[in-house]
């Protein structure tokens, strides 16, 4: 496929720091969210505002509860106080399948692909609910059935294509690479033609030239679909270098928001991953 | 670069096994009418085409619900009786009005699919709710219960139409009416319309259902679920939808199983289908390989067969049967015994040189 | 008074549930398996004491601790042999395989024992106690049976909570890798698992063939089944679970039996399971456990 390189232009959004950006409409609001798990509170009063191409890091150390903060927005757990604006709709008492119709899609740490399923249909499946065809249709073959399979073929091999897989389309997915994988992921999630992708740890386990194609693959993604990424990552270059705004957790609440700079001179962020001088000294 | 080779090829095998299942199938059917019409055919072994037609559809029926939905169910004879009980019925009903044999068969397993696929669907409202080990005992219980209840129901026909009783028979009928269910008596008096052509129609369609669905978005949808479920939500699949479709259109396919089976017979009871069916043909589908049709299938005829080839160790027969089981799966399953085994085989040694 | 009556062999049928449904439950907590077999352990427990009594003449209770003997064997073979070997492959492969060793426990009691039933002598009398003048009256079995499943249940929840065997086996249950690591030797306390839950069968196997006295190959089948039930029914992988559903199941098959009618009572019982399912889904007394995303 000869598509033309497009060229990454920041789009001006501020919207993680509210009181600068009011007016710009978010697509994603968090207010007050939290959750008690076992009895701990793992996150608790988090608020979050993502504009509609906002690209946004949720980073802190490991156990701060980011992939909780996930779990809340995509419904695996019920949040046990705030409120989740989705497009300004609340999506209170929404089931996960609820919520990804909405416009919410993720990828997960460990990586969960349909292992057996080749890499073209673990795509379509994503594609399920834009297509119509009963199971009448599919049992007989009818020409609706073959009309909306070769256009959701044609659409999952075009998704593919953005991180070059779509020559590896029939392999099972089970059998691919650690890097594929991860890659075959978004491209499923991006399939549910979401609103906001919710990305944890992309480049968890890829090497640097690995994480550097990632770094253009995400921001190829984000200038096509023009949607927000939300992205949890342990790796601060391929943070620092993509996110307009960076939301630091730990043990549950948010330190600090700003921007890359704002966020990389954070004395209570220092801390954080640091740890304080004093109690370093001491253990 | 060599694995990724093969691995592309992967596709057009599945494809190819699509198309081996339908040919193996035809031709298993040519050769045993060529040969049941040369009289090469034991009278027992003709007698037993079309049990193993039946016995071959509830592999195909089962292989949908555990290979491709990744759930066990430990009660598909249920499914079956419901389909026997309601198939004959109807078919001791249209006896006046529908005198063309192969037609009232036909409506008399429409007829059952429908019943098994209502029975299907009652039954997967709560049991759909559960997972794993605890959706395989309540399937378990579920066929338990249909046993029961048709071991206890009555069914009689007079010229003021249908009743029913339970427990004993209080149906009353008129003078010229007929009691066909007397409970644990069952049906007796069944018009042995079943015919070996009959079970091939019905296996080729039972095939064509499965084959079909699993390569269209319902497919896709029900093995998505069957690799992860967590993702497969994520993906915002409806998964008490799927997992109901393919529960119901498995029910269903069993239910026409069901019919075909009981009228290749004179008289048929709810005990035939009990718990030890329901595992015989989960043996079939786990032998022939979880989501492998033509597996299934070859199980399915080799386990019915072999019994009956073994009578003259009657006594053993079982016993060999159990062990058979044992090895197969220690076999199959264990790492040590599977390398063990596979260096006894000269052609796969040869392969894996390659 | 017939209420009363009914109650009683109730708990009676539980007890002997319960201590059937306590192998199932720990087999199921420490191995992940549903060991379909465990039912024919029953009846091999009840032909040999069978054997031992009538034949060699022994003490009942002598009988009994043969049978034990015999069964705690028999159950470490069969691990051994059929299921140790399977300890990485998928559960249904191990479900088909215990489903086999079921069938080759019958099959094998057909061909030594012969299909025809036995009657089993009580292994302590066919007496009962009288009370309230005679209009309630509860066998020696019935209380035999409950003492013993009581006693069971004590040494059973001690050995568990308090010895260092209880500990490896919860130990195993809640994570087999990390016991591991810990210096516990994951296969031994399996074994050991099976070898508790075959003995216990026996023991389960002297009392059903003392309380319903014919004695087949296929005995345990349905019992097995109910016991299993019984399991689930109590949360599956709890020891009190087990117990509990055990006695709750014979309670309710019995009047099932008695008010509903005989011929559907497994039917009715298995209704209860399906409705205790739906609204606890993880049984009475077990542990829903979510899966980490």
């Amino acid at each position: 496929m000869a598509r033309k390189k497009t060229k990454y232009v920041p789009v001006p959004s501020k919207s993680i720091l509210p009181e600068r950006d009011a007016a710009r409409a978010p697509v994603l609001e968090c207010v007050n969210l939290g959750i008690t798990l076992g009895g701990i509170k793992a996150v608790d009063n988090f608020n979050l505002t993502v504009g509609r191409t906002e690209i946004v890091g949720l980073i802190g150390p490991n156990g701060a509860g980011k992939t909780t903060v996930f779990n809340l927005l995509t419904k695996v757990y019920q949040p046990t106080t705030g409120t989740i604006l989705l497009e300004g709709k609340d999506t209170h008492g929404m089931s996960t399948i609820q919520v990804n119709r909405a416009g919410i899609a993720r990828t997960f740490q460990n990586i969960r692909l349909f292992k057996n399923l080749s890499v073209a249909d673990n795509v379509k499946a994503a594609m399920n609910n834009e297509m119509h065809y009963n199971m009448l249709s599919a049992i007989l073959r009818l020409p609706n059935y073959k009309r909306e399979e070769i256009a959701a073929h044609r659409r999952a091999l075009k998704l593919l294509s953005i991180f070059d897989m779509q020559g590896i389309a029939d392999v099972p997915a089970g059998s691919l690479p650690y890097g594929a994988q991860r890659r075959l992921e978004i491209v499923r999630a991006l399939a549910t033609n979401p609103s906001v992708l919710l990305l944890d740890e992309p480049a968890a386990g890829m090497n640097p030239s690995e994480t550097a194609e990632l770094l253009d693959s995400i921001r190829k993604v984000h200038d096509m679909f023009q949607i927000a990424i939300i992205l949890i990552e342990h790796d601060m270059s391929l943070v620092m270098n993509i996110c307009d705004g960076i939301c630091v957790l730990n043990f549950g609440q948010v330190i600090a928001k700003g921007t890359p700079d704002e966020i990389q001179s954070n004395p209570a962020v220092i801390e954080a991953y640091l740890g304080r001088k004093k109690e370093a000294a001491k253990s | 670069m060599m694995t990724m080779k093969r691995l592309i090829n992967l596709k057009r095998a599945e494809a190819r096994r699509i198309y081996l299942t339908y040919a193996v199938v035809i031709i298993a059917y040519v050769v045993c009418q060529i040969m049941s019409s040369t009289k090469f055919f034991s009278s027992s072994m003709r007698g037993m085409l079309v049990p193993i037609c039946a016995y071959m559809v509830m592999a195909v029926s089962l292989n949908l619900v555990v290979g491709i939905l990744g759930e066990l169910s430990l009660g598909h004879a249920g499914f079956m009786s419901v389909g026997a009980f309601a198939g004959v019925t109807s078919a001791i009903l249209m006896q006046g009005t529908i005198t063309n044999a192969p037609v009232r068969l036909a409506l008399a397993m429409i007829i059952a699919a429908i019943f098994a696929a209502i029975a299907g669907f009652l039954i997967g409202i709560p049991v759909l709710r559960l997972k794993g080990d605890y959706l395989a005992i309540v399937t378990l219980a579920f066929g338990e219960i249909i046993k029961s209840i048709l071991n206890n129901f009555y069914l009689g026909v007079d010229s003021q139409g249908l009743h029913f009783s339970m427990l004993s028979d209080t149906t009353r009928l008129l003078k010229g009416g007929r009691l066909i269910i007397r409970g644990p008596m069952g049906i007796s008096g069944i018009q042995k319309i079943a015919t070996f052509p009959a079970g091939f129609v019905l296996l080729m369609i039972a095939l064509m259902i499965v084959f079909n669905l699993v390569n269209s978005r319902s497919g896709r949808a029900f093995m998505a679920i069957r690799d992860d479920r967590i993702a497969a939500e994520s993906i915002g699949l409806d998964i008490t939808k799927y997992k109901m479709m393919a529960f119901v259109m498995s029910a269903a396919i069993a239910g026409a199983a069901g019919a075909l089976f009981a009228m290749n017979y004179s008289t048929i009871v709810a005990n035939k289908f009990d718990f030890n069916t329901s595992i015989l043909i989960l043996v079939f589908v786990v032998l022939g390989g979880q989501g492998n049709m033509l597996g299934g299938i070859i199980a399915a005829a080799v386990l019915t067969i072999l019994p009956e080839k073994l009578r003259q160790f009657s006594e053993y027969r079982m016993l060999l049967y159990a062990v058979v089981l044992i090895v197969m799966m220690l076999a199959t399953n264990n790492a040590e015994i599977r390398a063990f085994l596979s260096g006894l085989n000269p052609f796969r040694r040869k392969e894996e040189a390659e | 008074m017939i209420f009363l009556n009914y109650f009683i062999s109730g708990i009676s049928l539980g007890s002997i549930y319960a201590i059937i449904a306590l192998g199932y439950t720990m087999v199921y907590g420490i191995a992940k398996m549903l060991n379909f077999a465990h039912g024919d352990v029953i009846m091999v427990g009840g032909y040999v004491c069978f054997y031992a009594v009538s034949r060699y003449g022994l003490n009942p209770f002598l009988g009994v601790a043969v049978a034990m003997l015999l069964c705690t064997i028999l159950g470490i073979i069969v691990e051994r042999l059929a299921y140790k070997p399977l300890r990485q492959a998928p559960s249904l492969a191990v479900l088909i395989t215990a489903i086999g060793m079921s069938y080759f426990l019958q099959n094998t009691a057909l061909l030594l024992w012969s299909s025809n039933p036995k009657v089993f002598p009580s292994i302590i009398g066919r007496g009962a106690f009288k009370l309230f003048d005679g209009a309630l009256s509860v066998s020696h079995v019935t209380v035999l049976t409950i003492a013993t499943c009581l006693v069971i249940m004590v040494v059973l929840s001690l050995f568990i909570g308090k010895t260092r065997l209880g500990k490896a086996m919860r130990a195993c249950s809640e994570d087999k890798g990390a016991a591991q690591l810990m210096g516990i030797n994951v296969n031994a306390t399996i074994s050991m698992t099976f070898a508790i839950g075959s003995g216990l069968a026996a023991i389960a196997g002297a009392l059903l063939c003392s309380a319903y006295p014919t004695l087949m190959p296929t005995t345990g089948a349905l019992p097995g089944i109910k016991a299993f039930t019984a399991a689930v029914f109590g949360g599956i992988g709890s020891v009190p679970g087990a117990f509990l559903g055990g006695l709750m199941l014979g309670v309710i098959e019995i009047f099932a039996k008695a008010y509903i009618s005989s011929q559907l009572s497994d039917a009715v019982v298995f209704a209860v399971l399906i409705v205790v399912l739906l609204v606890k889904p993880a049984g009475l007394l077990g542990r829903m456990t979510q899966e980490k995303v």
